[in-house]
């Protein structure tokens, strides 16, 4: 994959190319910054009263956690912040599982024993990502309606299951297929079966790439948003739900908004900066060496 | 204690014209190495993995102890192999690589520690036990597949150029350590080699492949000194066998002007072959410099110490051919001099479908 390479070393760059060279750095900085810039002032908006982040732009202010400890406060009648953040970590949790359930042995029969039109096979998964969202929501809802499902943690299971599995399945394969052929019939060989073949050789190989599909699915299911106000937008919500919920239709709500939005991103963050530096280097590692 | 047969064994690949391997039928006797030598693309790989039953066998059969395998899985057969690249499993150390087999056959720890132990100790490889395989060199990770293959006591082991990723002089050295080890544990070996000089060197028979036929199994030094055809002639012998198409002549040929004799058996076995034209081989070594004889004009002098081989350009019905002539070392003829050549050992008549005639 080839977001998970490794940065080849930089070699001293000569005469001309220098300059150019360090040109193109600072503007790598420059849009750098940008891109971060929002970020930034985001959680700075965080840490300010409500009349400081609603008037002009400043940087020197008085920073403050009171806006945190009025955005995670229970409101009787509300989805507080505990409730939204337990649901939205059990409903990741369980459809994560479900994917990796479901994708491994899919994956495992589109790389290793690839049958005829495999390749349409995978098309086929990938394709149902092709179609807006918003223009099946209303038969889904109606689904849900009928079983009863309808502000469930489980509709949203079965959603976030169906949402990354394709893209999980898409995933695995590429990893799989990057397990030499030889390890598998040298285990086939020693007398391994198909399921010790799966657990003993090629799941080692290929556990950084399911670590790195298991992340991906755990943050797209972790932001998404759309089924979840449209399913369920009540006690049973997730957190995107509830960082909606910070809007007020009266009075001022930026640095409380700003707060909300912080505890929903930083989860993310946190698994993700934890999770990439090993990701990368069992990516690296060649797996026949 | 294992023999092992194929009979008129096929693999044509889904897609594929002509069959990899065409059927193929060979014997290979109990406690043998045999060698599957042949230039790539010959099918070597593929007759490997049919007896392996990683391959499927389209038609015909394979047979090991007089049990026909042909549709038994790979677990079933009761062999092991050494893979090109090795295949070890990187995420185990060298004991449980060596020792999965055995685990896989539920064979209790303490027998399989010792058995890996044993395993370890003939192979020099005890102080890497706890290793994984991507801490090891290349020798090293070559005598782990081999462990590997060794601690289960197989009926046959299998081998698919498991020296080729080593470097000249460890690939020399390994090769006779793996002759020597073969020879002492009695295992029946087939052994995939593309190199014919490591056919030559480890072989007690030697299978010679092209194109998915076989072309000849025999002895080494049969193989060297009475080649079956025209194919094995040139594949086999380093510098390779100096094959020059002739016309046919009475009693024998024309080479340069020069005329040849041929025996009568020869002479009679070629006068009963169809075509008109045969080829004629003889090795460099039975070739001698001297100062009558076939004329030519020398275009190279490889110099390898002990001995020479001097390249020779001879006109020979209107063009150029280069005949390789063996010399003594410290040679002092140059590229350029003019030189004769005689010849002083057999020669092999090919004909025009390259089966051998005679000598
Ligand atoms: N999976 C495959 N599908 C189709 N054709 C194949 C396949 N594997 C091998 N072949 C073909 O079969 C023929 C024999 O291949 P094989 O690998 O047995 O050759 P080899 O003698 O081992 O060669 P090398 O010395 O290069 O390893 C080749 O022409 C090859 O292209
Ligand atoms: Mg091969």
């Amino acid at each position: 994959m080839a977001i998970f390479t490794r940065a080849p070393k930089a070699e001293p760059i000569l005469g001309q190319n220098r300059l150019v060279a360090n040109l193109l750095g600072l503007l790598t900085w420059f849009i750098g910054l940008l891109f971060f810039f929002p970020l930034f002032w985001l959680v700075l908006n965080g840490f300010k009263e409500e009349s400081v982040a609603n008037a002009s732009p400043t940087l020197i202010f008085d920073p403050t956690l009171d806006r945190f400890r009025e955005v995670t406060e229970a409101n009787a009648g509300l989805l507080s912040f505990a409730e939204a953040f337990g649901n939205s970590f059990w409903i990741v949790l369980i459809s994560t599982i479900f994917v990796m359930i479901l994708a491994v042995p899919a994956a495992y029969a589109l790389a290793i024993r690839p049958m005829r039109k495999w390749r349409d096979v995978l098309f086929f998964f990938i394709s149902t990502k092709f179609l807006p969202i918003v223009g099946i929501i209303m038969p889904i809802w109606i689904i849900a309606r009928d079983l009863n499902l309808l502000g469930t943690r489980t509709v949203l299971v079965v959603l976030y299951t169906a949402m990354n599995l394709p893209l999980a399945v898409w995933m695995l394969r590429s990893f799989f297929a990057e397990v030499p052929k030889e390890l598998i019939e040298a285990a086939q060989i020693d007398g391994c079966s198909l399921l010790g073949q799966l657990r003993q050789v090629i799941l080692p190989i290929v556990a950084p790439g399911l670590a790195a599909t298991a992340l991906l699915c755990v943050i797209f299911a972790w932001n998404e948003f759309f089924f979840a106000i449209q399913l369920n937008p009540t006690g049973a919500s997730t957190i995107p739900v509830w960082v909606n919920s910070q809007q007020k239709f009266q009075g001022q709500f930026l640095a409380g908004l700003s707060a909300a939005s912080v505890l929903a991103t930083l989860p993310v963050v946190v698994a993700g900066w934890a999770a990439q530096k090993r990701m990368i280097r069992g990516l690296a590692m060649g797996a026949i060496k | 204690m294992a023999e092992v047969r194929y009979e008129a064994a096929s693999r044509l690949y889904p897609g594929s014209e002509i069959p990899a391997v065409n059927e193929l039928n060979l014997d290979i006797t109990d406690g043998e190495l045999l060698v599957l030598v042949g230039p790539s693309g010959s099918g070597k790989s593929t007759a490997l993995r049919m007896l392996a039953g990683l391959e499927t066998v389209t038609s015909g059969s394979v047979h090991i102890n007089d049990v026909d395998v042909t549709l038994k899985p790979p677990q079933d057969r009761d062999i092991a192999m050494v893979f090109q690249n090795y295949a070890l499993y990187p995420s185990m150390t060298v004991a449980e690589n060596m020792g999965f087999a055995l685990k896989q056959a539920k064979v209790p720890k303490e027998k399989r520690n010792e058995l890996v132990r044993e395993a370890a100790r003939i192979l020099d490889l005890e102080p890497y036990l706890d290793r994984k395989p991507k801490n090891l060199s290349g020798g090293q990770r070559q005598r782990v597949a081999m462990g590997r293959a060794i601690v289960r006591e197989p009926q046959v082991f299998l081998m698919d150029e498991p020296l080729s990723n080593l470097d000249a002089k460890l690939r020399v050295q390994t090769r006779t350590e793996l002759a020597d080890l073969q020879a002492r544990l009695g295992v029946t070996t087939v052994y995939v080699t593309h190199d014919q000089v490591e056919a030559m060197t480890m072989g007690d028979r030697v299978a010679v492949l092209k194109d998915g036929k076989l072309q000849q199994v025999d002895r080494p030094r049969t193989l060297y000194s009475r080649p079956a055809n025209r194919f094995v002639a040139g594949f086999i012998g380093s510098p390779a066998m100096n094959l020059v198409e002739v016309d046919r002549q009475k009693g024998g040929f024309s080479l340069g002007g020069v005329d040849v004799p041929l025996n009568d058996e020869t002479t009679a076995a070629v006068a009963a072959a169809s075509g008109s034209s045969m080829t004629v081989g003889v090795r460099p070594e039975h070739l001698a410099l001297g100062s009558s004889g076939l004329a030519g004009k020398v275009t190279v002098v490889e110099e390898l110490g002990s001995e020479s081989y001097v390249h020779v350009s001879v006109s020979h019905q209107g063009s150029d051919e280069v005949l390789v002539v063996r010399s003594g070392g410290e040679t002092d003829i140059e590229r350029g001099d003019t030189v004769h050549i005689g010849f002083n050992g057999p020669m092999h008549v090919f004909g025009t479908d390259g089966e051998r005639l005679g000598s």
